[in-house]
């Protein structure tokens, strides 16, 4: 143990007698580590940001739209088929182990007030929303179930759509006018902040059956003359219980649309639990792609480092030749030149471990997420690290070991 | 010679060293049988191509000799691995180059200490011991000097120093004054005189310089492989007062220079 301490302060002492030189080898490593490093941060950020994302929309939440899902289309596009009223009530009236469920209506709604105008999406929503969406209003109420069957004209406003009608004034008890028809605001919700799709808080929530009856007739209307709902939402009890909601919520459709066998569905169930895993796939194929630019340039640093230790070896031949002279056996002389190849990859690492932190510090500057260095990551980088200078250091350390001391002491 | 029964340090019986120099085979020592005791001053002569060189390797313990006994200190090496010849060298060899060697960028007292890190001494006896290594060679000033900071004569006396600190059986000097100028010799050779007379260490000089060999009490002479001559010195030269000589010259030269150069 002893021997080794000498060694890693010899290896220190050589190194930092030709500062330059072990500074360039260094940075090939230090790259490496430091995109494994920052790569890694960024893949977990992401991921983190991501599950943040569907966090914030209520735990093991099953959606049903209308329309077959096409692979890069835009859910409902595709199809003519819709959902009504009347899914919405025989999936909840059929389905086990839910915990809520709301059903809503989507569109565009032009506000007023006094002279400013604005645009957003308007919600038609049940009560329930607020715990699909685990969303709740910073001030005032959210839409009630007595609003909801009275068909009131009342209006819940987003942050983005608070600021841009009333400024700093307060909302709550003003009237606005939705597409000409004079609404009471009853509450503003809190900020969700922006998110891939666009500024979240740019929306409106007006009761479901208000939306239907009142503000957006037209759309609302089935060919059926049931009444359109664009989304169906229930919470289930738990994840275990997912296959068999979405289960009985295919039978009670497929049912009630007439599929035949092997027709295809017309509606499109989507859980959180799948979001998640596709963007969890993507994420990973990025890591995956990143972590082997970093393993490349971790290879590629090792050459560096066995290169210069092999110009050392030579540089030092008489050195090793009196080593040897004065005691030092073959493993004593192994393990300096190792210890010196892994005291130069480990410093290198250390330097990359920084510069990936850094950049990872940097990154919320420029983006919405924050990477995470973890200590997985560190401890990873610090293995390769570790490693790449035993493998790359031990050939030119076994020819230090193999040299014959008489010609060794001999070499000029 | 009379040694009065005493157990030699090195006894070497009828050793035989031959290299394979391409299809040739070249015979470096032909029969080499010599016994040294401990406290002797001796010096291996020979000229260039003589034997001198792989005697020394082989009394070094660097190389294993073709055939033939050596035994050193009681211990017999001719048959040992590299390795437990490393041990050997490390505990009962102490080296001296002619250019030196000491490990560049590294005090003086971390050159002396090394030995020490490949015998196991513990980091604060090897403090120790260097410091007073150091101090029996007239360093004990410079402990902390890099070895581009001293002078030749100080290098060489650092490297004496490094051989002497793990109390070897013999010490092996290599031309130790070979690159070293005539007063800084002398003072190398007082140094050896003197660590032989109050300490009894046994050296043991190759060179082929009849003035290193003038300082020695026996002169063993090699040529063609062979012993030619192992003769005692019957005036043993005192480097001591040669060097104290140069010394008082170059104080004359200080105070006098026009005149020492004039007279030049």
């Amino acid at each position: 143990m002893a021997a080794v301490i000498e060694s890693i302060r010899l290896a220190i002492r050589t190194l930092s007698a030709n500062r330059s030189r072990s500074l360039l080898t260094m940075l090939g490593i230090s790259i490496g580590v430091g995109a494994v490093i920052s790569l890694l941060s960024i893949g977990a950020g992401v991921q983190a940001y991501i599950d943040d994302l569907f966090a914030g929309a209520g735990t093991n939440i099953i959606t049903v739209q209308p329309g077959k899902l096409q692979r890069g289309g835009p859910p409902g596009a595709s199809s003519s088929a819709q959902l009504t009223e009347g899914d919405y009530r025989a999936i909840v009236a059929n389905t086990p182990n839910i915990l809520a469920h709301g059903a809503f209506l989507q569109s565009i709604g032009n506000f007023i007030y006094e002279k400013k105008e604005s645009q957003v999406i308007v919600y038609g929503v049940t009560p329930s929303y607020t715990v699909i969406r685990n969303w709740l209003p910073a001030q005032g109420r959210f839409v009630e179930e007595a609003d909801n069957t009275s068909r009131l004209r009342v209006v819940v406003l987003g942050q983005t759509l608070a600021k841009d009608l009333f400024e700093d004034a307060d909302p709550v008890g003003q009237v606005v006018k939705l597409n000409n028809i004079p609404m009471r605001v009853i509450g503003v919700m809190t900020s969700k902040g922006a998110s891939f799709v666009g500024d979240q808080d740019a929306v409106a929530f007006v009761p479901l059956m208000t939306a239907q009856d009142r503000i957006f007739q037209a759309q609302a209307q089935a060919k059926s003359g049931e009444r359109i709902v664009n989304a169906i939402a229930v919470q289930g009890a738990s994840e275990a219980v997912r296959p068999s909601i979405e289960s009985a919520m295919r039978t009670v459709l497929r049912e009630r649309h007439r599929l035949a066998e092997g027709d295809e569905d017309d509606f499109t169930i989507v859980s959180q639990t799948e979001l998640i895993n596709t963007f969890g796939a993507l994420t990973s194929v990025l890591q995956i792609f990143l972590g082997a630019i970093g393993a490349i340039s971790l290879l590629v640093g090792g050459i560096g480092i066995m290169n210069i230790m092999l110009v050392s070896v030579t540089e030092r031949t008489r050195e090793i030749g009196l080593r040897k002279a004065i005691g030092a056996k073959r493993k004593t002389i192994l393990s300096q030149f190792l210890i010196e190849a892994v005291t130069l990859s480990l410093l290198g690492g250390l330097i990359g471990i920084l510069i990936g932190a850094g950049i990872a510090a940097v990154i919320p500057f420029f983006a919405d997420f924050k990477p995470q260095v973890r200590g997985s990551a560190v401890g990873l980088a610090v293995g390769f690290s570790i490693t790449v200078g035993l493998f790359f250091g031990l050939y030119p350390a076994w020819r230090a070991s193999k040299l014959n001391p008489i010609e060794a002491l001999r070499y000029e | 010679m009379n040694n009065n029964g005493r157990t030699p340090v090195i006894d070497v019986r009828d050793i035989y060293k031959t290299y394979q120099m391409g299809e040739h085979e070249v015979r470096a020592l032909a029969g080499v049988s010599l016994t040294i005791y401990p406290g002797e001053l001796v010096a291996i002569m020979g000229p260039s191509g003589s034997g001198k060189s792989t005697l020394m390797n082989v009394l070094g313990c660097l190389d294993q000799p073709t055939a033939g006994s050596y035994r050193l200190d009681g211990v017999d090496v001719e048959q040992m691995k590299e390795d437990e010849l490393a041990a050997v060298r490390n505990r009962k060899i102490g080296f001296v180059f002619q250019s030196f060697n000491l490990l560049r960028r590294t005090s003086a007292i971390d050159n002396v200490e090394q030995p020490m890190i490949y015998a196991g001494v513990s980091a604060k006896d090897r403090r120790a011991r260097a410091t007073e290594a150091l101090e029996s060679v007239g360093l004990g000033t410079r402990l902390k000097h890099f070895s581009s900071e001293l002078s030749g004569g100080q290098q060489q006396r650092v490297a004496i120093a490094r051989s002497l600190v793990n109390n070897p059986a013999i010490i092996l000097a290599d031309e130790p004054t070979g690159n070293l100028d005539s007063k800084s010799g002398a003072e190398i050779m007082c140094l050896f005189q003197t660590l032989s007379r109050e300490k009894g260490i046994t050296v043991i000089f190759v060179t082929h310089d009849p003035r290193i060999a003038d300082h020695c009490k026996r002169i063993i002479r090699i040529a063609d492989g062979l012993i030619t001559g192992d003769d005692l010195v019957a005036e043993q030269r005192d480097a001591c007062a040669e060097h104290s000589a140069f010394t008082a010259a170059a104080a004359l030269t200080a105070a006098a220079p026009g005149k020492m150069s004039a007279k030049k």
